[in-house]
């Protein structure tokens, strides 16, 4: 067991990190994510017109994050970033529009462990008092990845094979209702449920109790997110690092910053522009020991050119892989780098990320 | 065979001395995906690093339980490094060391001592 923000979390079961990870890639995990934040902003006075509801709300938190959250269609799912006054990234959240009628001017929002108190802080500012932020982190969000997911999740919430790959609908489970998403940190197919607190031991039983699935603890969930290319918040991100820096362009609502009704709008187009200096990349590590959290890069000359902010071992792969930031220029993949681990250079490539394909289920 | 409170074994032949992680460590170690071993001919003292062993999740240093010269290392592990979980007190061995002073091993525990102290963790 560790401490991960303010929560005493397992690092892995019983069968062990690598087990685990390569158990999701096959099967199906289940993981307790009740550490994040999820919460409800809600219009405090509705039109009762849902698209101008919609736009309303959407108005409110836009100016804090990077994405176009006023263009979801009903029951979609967007990932998006909070800001600071720079343009540097405060954290990473999913925002979803719910697909009743009658819960337009609703947003549904998660955010990281780490950063909720903050993050809530912020949009509850922003908000005004023309909406409600209602937290939900007391309730369970438990996230089922992987490819036999899909089939599992189908027999508890039949209501799951009508979603596809970031869309959320309602849930009734144990008659109250809760939040099904599809989507989550694996780069796997599957789904983030949200339930009441009096349900989660309920729910957690019930996908427990399936022989596919298998409980995934948080060393997995770092490897396997690591293996998708996915950053995580704390690591790859922190407030110094703008959206393009960290390779998230996707993420930046294009009319938004060119309106420069975008928080650091000036630095994040200058850097689109051309005036890049660091760049979050994939690296492979071709010899000897992973490269971790804090290990340098070199580039072939032996000069320093940047760190590495997540890497391990790819269960996948069965090779050392790692995140880090480097100048534009070593960012193509196939650069020839080298990683500093224990004062030894190790050869290291960079390499397109996902290194694992995801397999999402998207629209068709 | 002779234990550190640190779950290093260490068995002596002689003057020379082989040296591995017990079963316990390797279970709490995780599976072991890397094993960075020493050079050969290395002088070691106690306490000084003489491996590394990398699991998914992290890299955890090996110390040198007994002071000497490296004379030989196991490098199947840098193919097989699972083997340290399968076979941590055999064939999962990391070094051989020409000790400087056998005697110094009399007084890490035996494996009665050793089995005493995990069960005060």
């Amino acid at each position: 067991m560790v401490e991960f923000a303010g929560y005493d979390m397992p690092v892995q079961y019983q069968e062990g990190v690598l087990k685990e990870h390569l158990w999701t890639r096959a099967h199906a995990g289940a993981f307790d994510v009740s550490h994040m934040g999820p919460a409800f902003l809600t219009l405090n006075a509705r039109s009762g017109d849902g698209d101008a509801d919609h736009r309303a709300v959407s108005a409110l938190i836009e100016p804090l994050i990077s994405g176009d959250i006023a263009s979801l269609r009903r029951g979609q799912v967007r990932y998006t970033l909070l800001l600071g006054e720079d343009g540097g990234i405060l954290d990473d959240l999913m925002v979803a529009r719910p697909p009743e009628d009658d819960q337009q001017g609703l947003l549904y929002i998660v955010v990281n462990a780490g950063t909720k108190d903050g993050d809530f802080a912020l949009i509850e500012a922003a908000a005004g008092g023309r909406a409600t932020l209602t937290r939900v982190d007391g309730w369970a969000l438990v996230a089922v990845q992987g490819p036999q997911a899909a089939d599992v999740v189908a027999e508890i919430l039949p209501e799951a094979r009508q979603l596809t790959f970031m869309t959320a609908r309602p849930i009734a489970f144990g008659g109250e209702s809760g939040v099904l998403t599809r989507g989550g940190y694996t780069g796997e197919d599957g789904y983030e449920i949200l339930v009441r607190p009096a349900y989660a031991e309920a729910l957690w039983d019930r996908l427990l109790s399936d022989e596919r699935v298998k409980p995934i603890a948080l060393g997995a969930r770092d490897s396997l997110r690591l293996e998708a290319g996915l950053p995580l918040n704390g690591h790859d991100l922190d407030p110094s690092v703008s959206p393009i820096e960290a390779d998230l362009g996707f993420a930046v609502s294009k009319a938004r910053l060119k309106a420069g009704r975008m928080r650091g709008a000036p630095r994040i187009a200058g850097e689109l522009a051309g005036g890049l200096s660091r760049k979050r990349v994939g690296l492979r590590v071709l010899e000897g020991a992973p490269a971790r959290e804090g290990a340098e890069i070199t580039d072939s000359g032996g000069a320093a050119v940047g760190r590495i902010t997540s890497g391990g071992f790819s269960p996948s792969l069965s090779a050392p892989i790692a995140m880090g930031f480097v100048p534009p220029a070593l960012a193509r993949p196939g650069t020839a780098l080298s990683a500093i681990v224990r004062g030894k250079a190790q050869p290291a490539e960079v390499v397109a990320m996902p290194f694992v394909p995801h397999r999402y289920v998207r629209a068709a | 065979m002779r234990f550190t409170k640190e779950h290093e074994w260490i068995e002596v032949d002689g003057d020379v001395a082989t040296i591995g992680v017990t079963a316990y460590a390797a279970e709490q170690l995780g599976d072991v995906v890397f094993v960075e071993l020493p050079e050969i001919g290395k002088a070691v003292k106690v306490g000084d690093g003489l491996a590394v062993v990398e699991s998914v999740k992290a890299a955890s240093d090996v110390y040198a339980p007994v002071a000497g010269e490296v004379i030989a290392v196991n490098a199947a592990l840098e193919k097989e490094p699972e083997t340290v979980n399968a076979e941590p007190e055999a064939a999962g061995w990391f070094a051989k060391m020409k000790l400087s002073d056998p005697s110094a091993v009399d007084q890490l525990m035996d494996r009665s001592a050793y089995e005493a102290f995990l069960q005060t963790l």
